[in-house]
């Protein structure tokens, strides 16, 4: 049967990888290619990059990091990050991108999303929302690195998204990305349970049981983490030993 | 002359499959062409393709491409990928369109609400790493029963010739994810994406001579 996937995401600024607490406060975890290769080796069964500053200047970087990395590591890499017209896409696909998230532009322009996925198929378009929960039961998306609130509700968000072609969500809670206290699980839930398209969870993994509930609680389709990988708390494939023990197709 | 022709009829990026091959055949010359005497001078081909069946059928013959697909599929080691796979076939269900009808067959969708054993609910597209249930054949060398390969797709092919059928894979009921004929080789996953036995397809396909 299809394997969960488990993601490790590189957020990069000024070709540094780093990390931050609900987004802010931002340290240095190393070389993005060096990383990116030692989580190939560790079997990782994607991989995301997410360009956290999409600055002109460094443009260019991420360019040559993806080139570089789509060059030595085989296995799916999505690219984020300053995401704002369909000629964006085109570049970071022909740098070596296999899929590309769009998040802020996604909101300010949903048509970009459906003439992405028209273009170069759903297959390759990732939307990624970062939501907060605002009551319980109710989240709602923000913008801008999770600066800007848009009064859109998270599942109806999704599920428009989905309409109009994504072919997965990337569904960030910001109330608990960084803080390692494990995954929104009822966001998750809400937002898998709504919609046909695979979700990935991402945002609280502070241990590997975190990993295991956003699967079989939060119902994801695959988990993504950073600082427990960066930081050598776990490698990969202690992750994924872990979930299999706990009974989850994962490929080892 | 080249070595290895992939086809490129403009349906997103076929970097990632260069790639792999040259990392498999560092002395090969690969090209990524649209031009049809060099896919006919080649001595192998790969025929990829990702994005909606109708607007790949429709790219390859506005690039004039159909009929060098179509000799090269009958003359010389041809690997299809994904689309690529799909297209050989007579029909596909996603846009109503008629493919290259090479191999007997459709293309259909999963059923929307698929469940697996447990009453989880599967997803559309069918995306992430997957066991291949293969038989035996050249390509499947140095590969392990059940090796996992990278899917992402929402229609499969379906064809009442099961001499064809190089692999299935689960999802949740057995589909085709590989068919042969002779010299013509074609998967569903994505090998350039497929890690080591992704590699280890590509490394046999560019070592594979048929008779």
């Amino acid at each position: 049967m299809l394997a969960k996937r488990i993601i490790p995401c590189l957020d990069v600024t000024a070709g540094r990888v780093v990390k931050g607490v609900s987004f802010v406060e931002l340290r240095d975890a190393g070389d993005p290619i060096e990383i990116a290769r030692r989580y190939d080796e560790q079997g990782a069964d994607e991989l995301t990059f997410l360009d956290i500053t999409a600055s002109s200047d460094d443009r260019g970087i991420l360019f040559r990091i993806i080139e570089q990395v789509a060059e030595q590591v085989f296995i799916p890499l999505t690219v984020g990050g300053g995401v704002r017209q369909v000629e964006d896409v085109r570049n970071l696909l022909n740098a070596g991108a296999d899929k590309v998230s769009i998040n802020t532009s996604a909101v300010t322009n949903p048509q970009l999303v459906a003439d992405a996925a028209a273009r170069y198929g759903s297959q390759c378009i990732v939307v990624a929302i970062d939501a907060k929960q605002v009551t319980p039961g109710r989240w709602e998306v923000f913008t801008h690195g999770g600066r800007k609130a848009t009064g859109l509700d998270a599942i109806e968000w999704a599920t428009k998204m989905q309409t109009l072609g994504a072919g997965e969500i990337l569904l960030t809670s910001m109330d608990r990305d960084g803080q390692k206290i494990g995954f929104d699980l009822a966001l998750t839930r809400a937002v898998t349970d709504a919609l046909e398209i695979p979700v990935i969870a991402s945002g609280g993994v502070g241990n590997l049981q975190h990993l295991v509930d956003g699967v079989k609680q939060g119902g994801a389709d695959a988990v993504l983490a950073a600082s427990i990988f960066h930081y050598g708390e776990y490698t990969v494939q202690q992750a994924k030993q872990f979930m299999a023990q706990q009974g989850i197709e994962v490929r080892l | 002359m080249v070595d290895i022709a992939v086809i490129d009829y403009g349906m997103g990026n076929l970097r990632s499959v260069q790639q792999a091959l040259h990392s498999v055949a560092p002395h090969a010359s690969i090209a990524v062409t649209d031009d049809p005497q060099v896919v006919a001078q080649a001595t192998r081909v790969v025929f990829p393709g990702q994005g909606a069946m109708p607007d790949c059928m429709r790219e390859l013959d506005a690039r004039g491409l159909r009929s060098a697909v179509l000799e090269a599929a009958r003359s010389k080691p041809f690997l299809g990928i994904c689309i690529g796979l799909q297209m050989l076939f007579q029909h596909s269900a996603e846009g109503d369109v008629p493919g290259l009808g090479i191999l007997p067959g459709q293309v259909v969708r999963f059923a929307h609400d698929l469940h697996d054993a447990q009453g989880n609910k599967l997803k559309v597209p069918h995306m992430g790493w997957n066991q291949v249930h293969h038989a035996e054949h050249p390509i499947w060398q140095g590969i392990a029963q059940d090796a996992r390969f990278y899917f992402v797709h929402s229609y499969y092919v379906q064809t009442n010739d099961k001499s064809l059928v190089q692999a299935t894979s689960d999802y949740p009921q057995p589909f085709v994810c590989a068919v042969a004929r002779d010299n013509l080789f074609a998967v569903q996953f994505h090998p350039e994406k497929s890690h080591a036995a992704g590699l280890q397809l590509l490394k046999n396909f560019v070592n594979w001579n048929p008779v």
